[in-house]
């Protein structure tokens, strides 16, 4: 970990912000995770598509994680993310398969329960001072629940317009391309999620880095005593922010739906979860105030690249996962105390 | 309303369950004017500021401001700013995970977009003309308090604001910041800002201020001009009666003059501690009263800290009775008959949640064990015996020690280590941030306890205090022990000299 440890003494001398330096912790351990699986473990990891099917993969997870984020970073927590996505797309395989609706309509549905989730727990936490973590849980059941009683078994879509957009690859410029066995070009592609995904992190990044609205989470989740003293509506950002997360989970729904193509009731189970963890190694603290948009996407990867490197190695069960992923994270929120711990004691020491 | 006048508070009245928190008040500034907002703990002081800004609702009452005809209506502290009343808080309102620029701005912003790069610049000019040694684009968090606090200013500058309301804005300030302090308000002061100041410092208020008013027990005692009300005088107006003059406390003091006298209780050679405390020796004797001096910082709390094993100690011994004895943690301290009144008394004192009696037999109870629980008859009665002897004023013993005024709470914290019968009883900072009344009681019992036998260190920031009940003071600079004062040495211009490394003249 000595590469860690540089990083932070270069950090500690340009005075970075808490959440810049748990950012560039972050992205370098993707960084030096990933070549040491491509050194190390070679062939699987040194093709380019392999790059681009862990976004193909995580698509969906990349935008739940920047809902689940935002919500941390003011103060509070989302479970029910990984049930809405359950939702989603079994409501939206049941509209599309057993009623005929259309792609559009899909969508409208997707984002249409997304919202609602996101107004009615914003409301629920925001304005009448419910823990988010109950609201949350209550609404993570519901949303669980509802999926079983759209549908209660396992279907593959047959939708025409559907599985020809869930199949639609963009193909990405010729270097990325590899050649197969018999010498046959195949280029590298992407899925539609991936383009959503991107465009959710863009769009969110520099709402959170330079928005007045961007901001106010910030001050929120840091201290939302004085953020009503600085005058801002505290009641009015969570709410917003709970919002934002469940019209993303939404969004994430649909796209995890056109990954799999299918509605089950054991969709995205853990999901919340794997988001939580994804925004922390991110570089979010649960504490608030601090987190990254860009962090919740490296956050994802990190997760993904472990979770291959650890089944390349031959540790294919489930547990090994599991296990490798913990550990992560203990060494990020040990990571994050020590941050914590130098900004108060430098302080003290300018006290002094 | 005349010309000069920015704000002016008629008959406001503000009632709570069963308190009624402000009875018919009048307040009145002017513009270029500060202003001191004197009372007790309890007086309404706070409760008059929270009206004015919007955190409360007032029952009864005007508030007019320069400009508007009518009186204004403060729903909020958004409203309050919008109208120019700015407050910076005893306990800094500012999120220190951001810029110190976006503390200046955020919550003030129109429109969707935002030109930080002009923000930025905008608040290094206010900071420079202001002298505040910040940075627009530094985190606020790594400045220290009382840079954060002039940011806060300087924020309200920016909005300019017509009333700033400073609350007990040095209390955690040393003295030269409290020096730079007072710079900025007079320089906010000419640029014609009207001024609220509430503090407990006598001294600062006679230093910066103009005019004072004067609450009691939510009542309007009157509003006086400084030249008009001497210290004593305002001291007598805050307490509504004839003070006994504060500086004869220590001469109607006892002294323990039992044969062990001279004895000390307690012995430590070279001892320090993590927080960075060089290593120091200390004594104390069988009913003395010592005290650690020196300005904010300067290591007085760490010394005593170390002593108690609040602070891990990293090297030097602690004799009591002349036996060496371990101290790892603070429990090693209490079962050896020593006490320690904490410094932050909502950090590191209080049980906000719980009763009053839970909180005073909380000591008690930990040196007993917890599977040795106090009756609730013997709970009760160590409660009321306490409640009683320190008049602590609270509805009953069941009262959540939370709802109690600062001065109460330091009381019953007090009553806590009482109750365990030290032999060795620390105090740091008592007497922070209560009022004067319960000062003195406080003072007299240190005064009392130990002319019964038990040995006293007694920590305060104001000198004035420790010269009344020490009779020995130990004086510190950068963490370090650098002398010691006692007898006829003992003296404000002798303290100094000690602290600023010179001999005394």
């Amino acid at each position: 970990m000595a590469f860690l440890k540089k990083s932070m003494g270069a950090a500690k001398k340009s005075k970075m912000t808490d959440t810049n330096l748990l950012l560039t912790i972050t992205i370098v351990v993707f960084v030096a995770m990933y070549l040491a699986a491509v050194l190390f473990l070679g062939e699987g990891f040194l093709k380019p598509q392999a790059f681009f099917n862990m976004l193909n993969q995580n698509a969906a997870l990349i935008i739940v994680s920047c809902g689940m984020t935002l919500v941390m970073i003011t103060g509070g927590i989302d479970i029910s993310v990984g049930g809405v996505v359950a939702l989603v797309s079994m409501s939206c395989a049941v509209h599309l398969d057993h009623n005929g609706g259309s792609i559009l309509e899909a969508v409208l549905l997707a984002l249409g329960i997304g919202l609602a989730f996101g107004l009615i727990q914003g409301f629920l936490v925001a304005y009448l001072e419910i823990q988010p973590f109950i609201v949350t849980l209550a609404g993570m059941f519901f949303a669980r629940g509802m999926t079983t009683i759209v549908n209660a078994t396992q279907f593959n879509v047959a939708h025409e317009g559907f599985v020809k957009l869930k199949d639609t690859r963009i193909i990405m410029p010729e270097i990325f391309g590899t050649l197969n066995k018999h010498g046959k070009f195949i280029p590298a592609y992407i899925e539609i999620g991936v383009v959503v995904a991107i465009l959710v992190v863009v769009i969110l990044f520099c709402v959170l880095r330079w928005s007045k609205t961007g901001r106010k989470f910030y001050a929120v989740g840091d201290n939302n005593q004085s953020a009503l003293m600085l005058g801002i509506n505290v009641k009015r950002t969570k709410f917003t922010a709970h919002v934002i997360c469940g019209l993303l989970a939404g969004i994430g729904g649909f796209v995890y739906f056109l990954h799999v193509g299918s509605g089950s009731p054991s969709h995205a189970s853990g999901m919340e979860m794997n988001a939580i963890a994804a925004s922390i190694i991110g570089g979010t603290m649960l504490s608030g105030g601090v987190g990254n948009i860009v962090g919740a996407l490296f956050g994802v990867l990190s997760l993904s690249t472990i979770k291959d490197i650890v089944s390349s190695m031959g540790f294919d069960e489930a547990w090994w996962t599991g296990i490798t992923v913990a550990a992560m994270l203990c060494i990020f929120l040990i990571i994050q105390s020590i941050v914590t711990a130098r900004k108060s004691s430098s302080v003290a020491k300018s006290d002094g | 309303m005349k010309d000069n006048v920015v704000l002016e508070m008629r008959n406001i009245h503000k009632y709570f369950p069963g308190v009624r928190a402000l009875q018919n008040v009048d307040f009145t500034l002017c513009e270029g004017e500060i202003h001191a907002l004197m009372g007790e703990n309890g007086a309404g002081k706070s409760t008059l500021i929270k009206v004015l800004t919007g955190v409360y609702e007032k029952d009864e009452g005007q508030i007019f401001l320069k400009g508007k005809d009518k009186a204004v209506a403060i729903h909020s502290p958004q409203d309050a700013q919008k109208l120019g009343i700015s407050t910076v808080y005893q306990e800094i309102t500012l999120c220190p995970k951001l810029s110190v620029a976006e503390n200046m701005y955020i919550g003030r912003l129109n429109g969707i977009g935002v030109n930080w790069r002009k923000l930025n610049k905008d608040a290094d000019a206010i900071l420079e003309s202001l002298d505040i040694p910040a940075k627009a684009t530094q985190q606020l968090g790594s400045c220290s308090l009382a840079v954060q606090q002039m940011v806060a200013i300087a924020r309200a500058v920016d909005m300019d604001c017509k009333v700033l309301i400073l609350d007990e804005p040095t209390s955690s300030l040393d003295e030269q910041e409290v020096a730079k302090l007072f710079k900025l308000m007079r320089d906010l002061k000419s640029r014609g800002v009207g001024i609220i100041f509430v503090t407990h410092f006598l001294d600062q208020v006679y230093e910066v201020c103009d005019k004072i008013t004067v609450l009691r027990d939510g009542q309007l005692v009157g509003e006086y001009e400084i030249k008009d009300l001497p210290r004593v005088k305002l001291v007598a107006k805050m307490l509504g009666k004839e003070l006994d003059d504060t500086t004869e406390i220590k001469d109607t003091s006892l002294v323990y003059d039992k044969e062990d006298a001279g004895k000390h209780v307690l012995e430590v050679e070279g001892l320090a501690s993590v927080s960075g405390i060089k290593p120091f020796d200390f004594y104390i004797n069988k009913g003395e009263v010592n005290g650690f001096t020196g300005l904010l910082g300067s290591g007085r709390s760490e010394c005593v800290r170390a002593i108690f094993g609040a602070d891990k100690v990293v090297s030097g011994t602690v004799k009591k009775d002349g036996k060496v004895i371990k101290i790892n943690k603070p429990i090693d301290a209490m079962k050896n008959g020593i006490a320690y009144l904490p410094e932050d008394r909502k950090r590191d004192g209080i049980i906000g949640d719980l009763s009053v009696r839970e909180n005073i037999i909380l000591a008690l109870q930990v040196l007993k064990g917890f599977f040795k629980p106090l009756s609730k008859a013997e709970a009760n009665k160590f409660a009321e015996e306490y409640i009683k002897l320190l008049e602590i004023k609270t509805a009953s013993a069941d009262t959540p020690i939370k709802s109690l005024s600062g001065g109460n709470q330091q009381k019953a914290i007090l009553a806590r280590w009482l109750l365990t019968h030290p032999e060795y009883l620390i105090l740091d900072e008592p007497t922070r941030g209560i009022d004067i009344g319960t000062k003195i009681d406080i003072q007299k019992l240190v005064l009392k306890l130990a002319s019964e036998g038990m040995s006293i260190t007694f920590i305060s920031s104001e000198t004035d205090e420790m010269l009344r009940t020490c009779s020995r003071l130990v004086v510190m600079r950068d963490r370090k022990v650098v002398g010691e004062v006692s007898g006829d040495d003992m003296n404000q211009s002798k303290i100094m000299s000690t602290i600023a490394g010179g001999e005394s003249k």
